[in-house]
């Protein structure tokens, strides 16, 4: 997409972001959590984010949404089919919010409401955006029910979200993003929670789902095992910026970004001896409000030199849909 | 209660009738609370206490104001069954407007300061910012104005009058409330759901009645069935002092009062009333206790 001018692109894109930042104010100075940031989402299209807790992938998710915290600061563009986000009114958001752009939560266990029937709930966001009759709406939700494998969907319809199991009540949380047959569903983390059998089960669900709907999903994880299971293209986030963007295979193969070579070097092998220490990245991220001058992983980076520490690598192409923030350009394997 | 009843009167309809929360629900909490011996033997006693002070008034010959001079000190027996007092005036007649009058000062300052206290403090914690400060600070400005000395410039102030007990305890009881749902407001606030409906495109409006109303309730309930016998023992205070209903009408905390004087004399004239009470009160706790246990739905059956 970098051979095309960017407005083509844009037009093109199902959602267009351009330069976005999310900034907060704190008592000890400006954070910012997402640090100018372009992504292209295409129709259909599965986009995974990975990046450490604080990478600002969620906040990049909220944002789309216009959800973040009360305080934050947007500026730059996001585009929605033309659409312009940022700076838009709560009512024009509300109306895209649940029934084109719709989002999948981390926890199933509270991301439903105690008090009231999955039925209630499930048929909640076909009701309010489309006014759909009780009985339409019912029979949509027993439609999806049974796409997301609930079985005896009318009974579990009746019922309330403790008398379900974890991985039960996560496929109804996707049935309740998917019932307005949203253009884009983000998922933030929407295996974390569950047990690893379970993961598996809603990954298939998830990779099903997308082809069955035409929605985008952006998956939001910063499990990368989670991400070579489902994405097609991924973007890799470290301290609010975009340190690597390629497709799946291409990330896997030749990663670019040190950062992603530590992540990808992270997977504790499933087969062979365990290595006697489980690999991890040294060191921690850094504290977003107090970033240094060059390049955020530099102070953690086995491949750091001058430069890195001076001025902050820009996003350039490395290949054809590949892009690597890093002045690195020899072999990674062991840090020299 | 009776909207509780009425819902578990409805028939069994099929699935497709209950995709409103409230039918289902309401006939669950119901069939739960059913379970609940305790809470039914006081609920029973609460509905026999009632149904007596409503009839009994209508159906006796003797009414609560005019004086026997022949039947003075009566003790409780065929003619008066709980016995007449110090100006011959049947007990039971007196006991049964006591009661009449405690429940309805009860029941309504409870309703009143329930009102409040949950608009008050709902909207400080949803609101939350400057408004949840500024709101909360006069909510601790009011819980300073010591209550006895209010009740007694209010009485000097407008009289001896029936509405003004209403007025001086629901204004003093609402702050409890509004402290608690601001702070139960508070916590719905950051819970996923919440945050996943707001995801879903809902108004404020929609959010606060669907989804954090519902999770108020419990507590509110609960609160609201315990401040029932708090307020009917405030009057019972109030009017053991002499600030409360005025002569001859009676509360149940004046026939105490009164009964107080007799003590060593005449027994029956403080038992009597001193039971009701109890019985109301005591009913009261035990029905507030089951509905917040019947009106979760988490509970397990």
């Amino acid at each position: 997409m970098s051979a095309l001018p960017p407005d083509l692109a844009a037009d093109a894109a199902l959602i267009a972001i351009r330069d976005l930042h999310v900034t907060y104010r704190t008592p000890t100075g400006t954070l910012n959590a997402v640090d100018g940031v372009n992504v292209d989402l295409a129709p259909g299209e599965f986009l995974g984010v990975v990046g450490e807790s604080g990478s600002g992938k969620t906040q990049l998710l909220l944002a789309m949404l216009g959800l973040n915290a009360p305080g934050a600061r947007l500026t730059g563009s996001i585009r929605f089919r033309g659409q312009e986000l940022v700076g838009a009114g709560e009512r024009t958001l509300r109306t895209l919010r649940g029934a084109r752009i719709a989002m999948i939560f981390q926890d199933p266990m509270t991301a439903l409401n105690p008090y009231l029937t999955i039925g209630t709930q499930l048929t909640e966001g076909l009701r309010h955006h489309q006014g759909a009759s009780r009985a339409a709406a019912r029979r949509r939700a027993l439609e999806l029910l049974d796409a997301v494998h609930i079985p005896e969907p009318e009974r579990r319809f009746a019922q309330h979200p403790h008398e379900l199991s974890g991985g039960m009540r996560q496929r109804i949380v996707i049935a309740m993003a998917l019932i307005c047959e949203p253009d884009v569903l983000l998922a933030d983390e929407p295996t974390t929670a569950l047990d690893v059998t379970v993961q598996a089960q809603i990954l298939a669900l998830l990779r099903e789902l997308r082809s069955r709907t035409r929605a985008a999903i952006v998956l939001v994880t910063h499990d990368l095992g989670v991400i070579a299971e489902v994405a097609d293209r991924v973007l890799v986030m470290y301290a609010g910026r975009v340190v690597e963007q390629a497709d799946v295979h291409r990330l896997f193969s030749d990663a670019r970004h040190p950062y992603t070579e530590g992540l990808r070097r992270s997977i504790v092998p499933l087969t062979g001896p365990l290595p006697a220490r489980l690999p991890s990245i040294g060191g921690n991220p850094p504290n977003p409000a107090a970033l240094p001058p060059g390049c955020a992983f530099a102070p953690r980076c086995g491949y750091a030199f001058e430069r890195c520490r001076a001025t902050p690598p820009l996003l350039e192409p490395v290949a054809v849909g590949h892009a690597s923030a890093c002045y690195y350009d020899g072999p990674l394997g062991r840090p020299p | 209660m009776n909207a509780v009843r009425d819902a578990a009167d409805e028939p069994r309809g099929d699935v497709a009738a209950d995709a409103a929360p409230t039918a289902g629900q309401w006939r669950r909490s119901w069939e739960r609370l059913r379970r609940h011996v305790p809470a039914l033997v006081a609920l029973a006693m609460l509905g026999l206490v009632v149904l007596l002070a409503l009839l009994v008034p209508l159906v006796s010959p003797f009414d609560y104001a005019t004086p026997d001079w022949d039947a003075l000190y009566v003790p409780p027996g065929t003619a008066h069954l709980f016995g007449t007092d110090g100006l011959g005036r049947d007990l039971l007649v007196r006991v049964m407007w006591g009661c009449r009058v405690s429940l309805l000062v009860g029941i309504a300052a409870s309703l009143v300061s329930v009102l409040i206290g949950v608009l008050w403090g709902g909207t400080a914690g949803y609101v939350g910012g400057r408004t949840d400060s500024l709101m909360m600070r006069m909510v601790d400005i009011l819980y300073t104005v010591p209550f006895i000395p209010l009740v007694i410039v209010l009485t000097v102030l407008f009289g001896r009058n029936f509405l003004l007990v209403f007025v001086a305890i629901g204004a003093v009881s609402w702050l409890d409330i509004a402290r608690i749902v601001r702070g139960q407001t508070l916590t719905l606030k950051n819970r996923e759901f919440i945050e996943a409906a707001r995801a879903l495109g809902l108004s404020n409006a929609t959010m606060i009645a669907r989804h954090v109303v519902p999770n108020l309730l419990g507590v509110v309930i609960i609160y609201a069935t315990l401040t029932v016998p708090t307020v009917i023992l405030f009057e019972a205070f109030l009017s053991f002092l002499g600030l409360g209903v005025h002569a001859p009408l009676a509360s149940l905390g004046t026939l105490l009062s009164d009964g107080a004087h007799h003590m060593k004399s005449h027994p029956y004239l403080l038992t009597i009333p001193a039971v009701f009470l109890t019985l109301i009160v005591c009913s009261f706790s035990y029905v507030g206790d089951a509905l917040r246990d019947a009106l979760d739905p988490r509970e397990l059956r």
